[in-house]
């Protein structure tokens, strides 16, 4: 029994705090928030790089640093603290983990090393509109090995050199890597709720597309690529969480009311303490999706599952108490609840919202208990 | 991170899970399963802490000079695992063990210890604690049975209230006032007393369950030796803070009916639009109580991870009884809704699991106030993990007797 963070990875995690407070302050998240033509920071990107941190879980055979999932998952927590506005979920733990798992080797030749030096962006493009994507709505067609379509919302789409694209071959659905800086291909930048995080229409006409894993296997293949995927993204979401704890803490001690620190009151330590009891719940239920990703459990859609609900829930009601903390204050541009707010919305939809991976656990547990 | 056992710990749990598949079988068939609260359970629990002791299984993280097991933290975690897989298991001896005589131990002089603590790993004498008070629940430290020096001897006068167990135990541990003139937490002190003296009188308490696990206890001109005392005169305070800080490290999750159960009766019944297990907002709830309930087995996880590094435990345990206590009552509620206006039965033979989700929708409320009200847990995580400001105090300089009550 081992459930935490080893010595090493403790290390890493501070370490990767340290870098974050230097290089990624809110004005740095600002900077891209009041940019429209900003959809990420180029400058934390290419720091990032220079760290490893986008080839920590890459093989060093593809130039990566060669480490484990839980070294991942340590540095996905602390660029959850720091909302940081970078395309790493989407290129790191989507595309490199999906060509890693389902790429042949050509496939990881090409695009591993690429990744791991910061020079290729990824992102995943399912959606066709509101609601759930199904097999019997997809629109999207591959004929020839030419691709067709209209993929909306896309999460980095617009600053996307790569994308993973769903989409019907054949009347199977597959999944296909784009080059989305080929012919074919057109980016238009979308508003969204949390604009430091890019988003994009992306129309295909004709664009090349290359197979990922198997033909006709692409709905089980976008589901295996976001249970990884949530497991790091949980990490995002309860280093977002703890955060926002920490600040609304921080504010309830130094701000006065009625002749003593807002901190004394019974509503408000309560209100701290119920986050605190939500964001524990979410780091347990992430530990062991880590351990679950990390050695490619059986468990990992149950583990993945709960570890996002989990982290979905704790963020979304760490991020609303906190501006409710925070009193009128909190309710301005000025000072960073929104920052969180914003995130923490982007994060639960992202990868499919709570609800469906709800659905997705109790599905898995009627498997379980029937067999 | 992995969440398997080390070598060490797997050749521990071998040796835990092959003492417990002969003894088990061997204790069951002696003693069957009796009913509880009937002198027969009572007999079979004490049977079984005899075996256990013998063995080296009870007490496990006290020295075997003591009686105890002479092992660590994380083994006694281990054994309590398989203790409950084993389907072998009794209530009785928790409070004694895990707070009273580790106060006596921490308090009293070695000719008591040689005496008490034996007997009690043994199971031979079972221990209550008894602090709460009708004027002090949540406020402990408000309680009014007063201790008054006679001679060589104290007499107490006072009652107490929520006694777990008082009607069978042997001994307890009780916290009384000495000085009506200090304020309320400078004037207590604790002792140890024999509960079949007949100067107490044992009450059971006739609870909204139907049972009558808990207790009034009345003593009348009691009297105790000084040489009963535990800690200074005056130093009451202290003392209940370790019996306490023991209390948390004792009681465990709540148990009942978890999301397992109540899948598999929604699976049976029939809902608005085909079986309950396929409504929605079922689901949506099964996967939060699924969620919450690993939440708390993985915390644990943690707390045995630090206590295998040699580490101490963090707060991150202090979370557990207001997610189980209040998942409990949510979940049990729900599994009655599910039945319809059949959910009403509490009949053993018709209701199903033996109307265990009735039984734990009575029994949530009880389990949202023992031990730390939701609110007093809020209060200590608020205070003692995020390190926010204690409540306003307006009592804490006011002589105990200048104290207003209220009735």
């Amino acid at each position: 029994m081992d459930f935490d963070y080893s010595d090493d990875q403790k290390f890493l995690k501070d370490e990767a705090r340290k870098f974050l407070a230097a290089r990624c302050p809110p004005s740095v998240v600002r900077g891209v928030l009041d940019d429209p033509a900003k959809s990420y920071d180029a400058g934390l990107w290419s720091a990032v790089a220079e760290q490893g941190w986008l080839g920590a879980a890459i093989p060093e055979d593809y130039d990566g640093l060669g480490l484990g999932r839980v070294e991942l998952c340590a540095i996905a927590e602390e660029l959850g603290r720091a909302v940081a506005p970078i395309p790493f979920a989407s290129t790191v733990y989507i595309l490199a983990e999906a060509v890693m798992a389902y790429g042949s080797e050509e496939q990881k030749a090409a695009i591993l090393p690429r990744v791991a030096a910061g020079e290729l962006i990824g992102c995943l493009a399912t959606s066709e509109g509101p609601g759930v994507i199904t097999p019997s709505a997809l629109q999207a067609r591959v004929e020839g090995g030419k691709l067709f379509g209209v993929k909306i919302p896309v999460t980095d789409g617009d600053a996307a050199a790569m994308a993973l694209v769903l989409a019907n071959e054949g009347g199977r659905p597959g999944l296909f890597l784009v080059d989305l800086k080929a012919s074919g291909v057109k980016v238009e930048t979308l508003e969204s709720l949390d604009p430091t995080r890019g988003v994009a229409r992306l129309t295909f006409d004709g664009a090349a597309a290359d197979r990922l894993g198997e033909a006709g296997q692409g709905f089980e293949l976008v589901q295996a690529i976001l249970d990884r995927a949530a497991v790091l993204l949980a990490f995002e979401q309860l280093g977002g969480a703890d955060r926002c704890l920490e600040m609304a803490r921080e504010y309830a001690l130094g701000r006065y009311a009625f002749g003593r620190v807002i901190a004394g009151y019974q509503a408000m330590k309560h209100k701290l303490a119920d986050m605190y009891v939500k964001n524990e719940v979410a780091r347990s239920n992430a530990y062991y999706g880590a351990w679950a990703l990390n050695v490619d459990a059986p468990e990992l859609p149950t583990a993945a599952a709960a570890a996002r609900i989990a982290a979905s829930d704790a963020f979304w009601f760490a991020s609303k108490e906190s501006i409710q903390v925070h009193g009128g204050m909190g309710f301005t541009w000025d000072v960073d609840c929104h920052l969180y707010y914003r995130r923490s919305r982007q994060l639960s939809l992202v990868a499919g919202a709570p609800k469906l991976w709800k659905e997705r656990l109790v599905s898995e547990l009627e498997k379980k208990n029937a067999a | 991170m992995d969440f398997n056992d080390s070598p060490e710990e797997a050749a521990y749990r071998d040796k835990a899970r092959a003492w417990l598949a002969e003894n088990a079988a061997a204790h069951l068939a002696e003693h069957g399963e009796p009913k509880p609260t009937t002198p027969e359970h009572m007999a079979a629990g004490k049977a079984w802490q005899a075996r256990k002791a013998a063995a080296g299984y009870a007490c496990i993280t006290w020295p075997a000079a003591i009686g105890g097991g002479g092992g660590t933290p994380i083994q006694s975690v281990i054994f309590g695992q398989e203790e409950t897989k084993a389907g072998v298991g009794y209530g009785y001896f928790t409070i004694g063990l895990g707070m009273c005589v580790p106060t006596v131990m921490a308090f009293a002089d070695d000719a008591t210890k040689q005496r008490f603590v034996s007997p009690a790993v043994k199971g031979e004498e079972i221990w209550c604690q008894l602090f709460s008070e009708p004027a002090g629940g949540s406020d402990v430290a408000a309680l009014r049975t007063r201790a008054v020096k006679d001679g060589e001897d104290w007499v107490i006068n006072g009652q107490k209230v929520w006694t777990t167990g008082a009607h069978y135990c042997d001994y307890g541990i009780v916290l009384v006032r000495t000085d009506v003139d200090a304020p309320k937490h400078k004037g207590l002190t604790m002792f140890w007393i024999d509960m079949r003296d007949p100067a107490v009188e044992v009450r059971p308490i006739h609870q909204m369950t139907g049972g009558r696990e808990f207790n009034e206890v009345y003593f009348t001109d009691l009297r105790v030796k000084d040489s009963q005392r535990l800690g200074g005169i005056g130093d009451g305070w202290k003392v209940a803070l370790v019996t306490l800080m023991n209390e948390r490290l004792a009681v465990g999750g709540s148990a009942g009916p978890d999301y397992r159960q109540v899948m598999e009766l929604a699976r049976g019944l029939s809902g608005a639009n085909g079986p309950a297990l396929k409504d929605t907002a079922f689901r949506e709830k099964l996967a939060d109580w699924y969620v919450n309930s690993q939440g708390l087995k993985f915390t644990r996880f943690r707390t045995m991870t630090a206590l295998s590094r040699g580490q101490t435990p963090g707060p991150e345990s202090s979370i557990g009884k207001i997610i189980s206590a209040n998942q409990l009552q949510d979940l049990a509620n729900t599994a009655v809704e599910a039945q319809g206006e059949y959910g009403i039965l509490t009949d053993p033979g018709l209701s199903p699991m033996e109307a265990a989700f009735q039984n734990s929708l009575m029994w949530a409320p009880g389990l949202r106030i023992a031990g730390g009200t939701d609110e007093i847990l809020k209060n200590i995580i608020a205070e003692r993990v995020l390190g926010l400001p204690g409540d306003v105090r307006v009592d804490k300089d006011v002589a105990f007797k200048d104290m207003p009550t209220g009735r």
